[in-house]
């Protein structure tokens, strides 16, 4: 039986398995795009009355840079048992020039990606337990 | 001299290490230290600011008040302050200021820490509106998962070196070998650090900075109080810079999950890292050319390559030459963290932007021993505190 694919965090992100995207904020009057949700007003200076409205991000960016750890984090990391390594990537958003950070997409090896190649967004299982799986956003190459 | 100069009298440290007690012993030890090498008694004192530590409960959150009653209530005004890791040149920025004012002349200033083993964590709890728990149930982003984006981006970008990273390691620890004050007091060869486990890739367990116990204290007054003490010619403090980034900040950095988006409005000429030291000298009237050496935050080996670039003892992509030629170790033409830097201490963080300026007045008096820098009159520290506290006190003689 197959268990419930669920956000690990609410609201953040869209849970299309084909073209996910994350759910930042625009501030319509400066151009500036916000992710995640904080305080929902427009970080830019002087524009904090500015409008602010919802916007799914392009889910498309230049790897900016990565690194894989390689020892289990302290929580509230939920390990798995045994502690896996796992790639962390930092990948600049092609439209909103903004640098995202997510684990690296299962299966890619950290030694075939290099900074300045193209990324895509996926969904991904962060954890799980006896009935769901909680689903995060990770990045993944694009395939040639 | 600028008109914004006051002088160091003293400068004492409690040796870095684990010891396990209460942070304000160690508090205290560098206070006494810091007095009998000023010359003054602690009823001279007017002022008092703690740098708060978070990890010692309720005394940790009022360093400065946890600190004057172990010192004996004088009924001095006091305060307390925390801004991460650049927790102590904020507390040296609070002192100054009131010297300046005219509301202060003797003014003791103190940070302490007593840390937990391994990683530094977020609060307890289900804390799903803090960016700082988020990222690291989110994510596994650890502070050394930020040292390692860091570092592979110097790899891909300029050619950095596992190498290079280790050549750090071992420079810093033939510093702080001699270093009454550090913990690790071992030469490192490039061989074992790179025969280190991994952390967080390219970095190694020998070059991520360790949490440690200790505490560093400075008694700063007005360039008049000094006179009138007897010393002409004090170290003097002659700019502090305690900035904040300018929208958008466009380097990722802890505990960040995104930069500012750099699409409605260009990135500022200089990035935040750029601009810390660039204030200090600013306001010194000086520039990097004038610089003997440099205490830098190397929270990671690779790191310490950031800062030759981002205090401009170089261009971007040329850290890598700069720490090849030689020129950053003792010695050289302008030596980098002569006391060994957080490779030989660890991080007590309220502590450890004090115990740079500790170090740059035994410097610039030429009481540094072994690892005295020939002829040092000007000194620059840097560091960069979480949430965008940007950190650099500039020093001269």
């Amino acid at each position: 039986m197959s268990k419930n694919r669920v956000p690990a965090i609410e609201g953040w992100l869209t849970m299309d398995e084909e073209n996910p995207q994350l759910l930042g904020y625009l501030d319509e009057q400066s151009g500036s795009y916000f992710f995640p949700k904080d305080v929902a007003i427009s970080h830019a200076p002087g524009f904090a009355d500015a409008e602010f409205k919802e916007v799914a991000l392009s889910n498309r960016g230049k790897l900016w840079s990565y690194t894989t750890n390689h020892y289990k984090p302290p929580e509230p990391y939920v390990s798995p048992d045994p502690f896996e390594p796992y790639t962390v990537a930092a990948v600049e958003l092609n439209d909103e020039r903004m640098v995202v950070l997510g684990q690296l997409a299962d299966g890619v090896d950290p030694a075939d990606v290099e900074v300045g190649q193209e990324m895509q967004l996926v969904l991904g299982t962060l954890y799980e337990d006896d009935e769901n799986e909680y689903v995060i956003w990770k990045w993944k190459p694009v395939e040639a | 001299m600028s008109k914004n100069d006051v002088a160091i009298l003293g400068a004492g440290m409690h040796q870095w290490g684990k010891w396990g007690r209460n942070f304000a012993e160690y508090g205290v030890v560098a206070i006494k230290e810091a007095m009998a090498d000023a010359g003054l008694e602690w009823k001279d004192v007017d002022f008092i600011v703690g740098g708060d530590t978070m990890r010692n409960g309720y005394p940790g959150y009022v360093a400065g008040a946890t600190f004057a009653k172990a010192m004996g209530w004088t009924g001095i005004p006091i305060a307390s302050c925390y801004a991460a890791c650049a927790t102590g040149a904020q507390a040296i920025d609070i002192a100054r200021t009131r010297i300046l004012a005219g509301m202060a002349e003797v003014v003791v200033v103190v940070g302490a820490d007593t840390t937990p083993k391994g990683f530094l964590a977020p609060n307890k709890g289900e804390r799903t509106l803090d960016p700082d728990w988020l990222r690291f149930r989110l994510l596994g982003a650890t502070n050394p998962t930020y040292f390692g984006l860091w570092a592979q981006r110097r790899m891909d970008l300029y050619g950095a070196t596992e190498q290079d990273f280790a050549r750090i390691k071992v420079k810093n620890s033939k510093h702080g070998v001699a270093n009454p004050k550090a913990r690790y007091k071992k030469i490192f060869s490039e061989e074992e650090v790179l025969a280190s486990p991994l952390v967080s890739a390219p970095l190694r367990l020998f070059e991520i900075c360790a949490t440690s116990d200790g505490g560093a204290a400075l008694v700063i007054t007005s360039m008049d109080f000094a006179k009138k003490h007897g010393i002409a010619n004090p170290v003097r403090i002659s700019g502090v810079s305690t900035i904040s980034p300018t929208f958008p900040n466009t380097v990722i950095d802890m505990p960040d999950f995104t930069t500012d988006s750099a699409a409605g409005i260009s990135a500022p000429d200089r990035s935040f890292r750029d601009s810390i030291a660039y204030a200090a000298y600013q306001e010194a009237g000086i520039g990097p050319e004038d610089v003997d050496l440099a205490e830098v935050y190397d929270l990671s080996s690779a790191l310490e390559l950031d800062w030759y670039e981002n205090i401009g003892l170089c261009k971007p992509g040329e850290a890598e030459a700069l720490l090849r030629s030689g020129d950053t170790e003792i010695g050289g033409r302008i030596p980098v963290n002569p006391s060994g830097g957080l490779g030989c201490f660890g991080e007590a963080v309220p502590a450890q932007a004090i115990a740079q300026v500790c170090e740059l007045t035994w410097q610039l008096r030429g009481q540094a021993g072994e690892r005295q820098v020939e002829g040092a009159k000007v000194g620059v520290t840097a560091n960069q505190g979480l949430f965008g506290h940007g950190s650099s006190v500039l020093c001269s003689r």
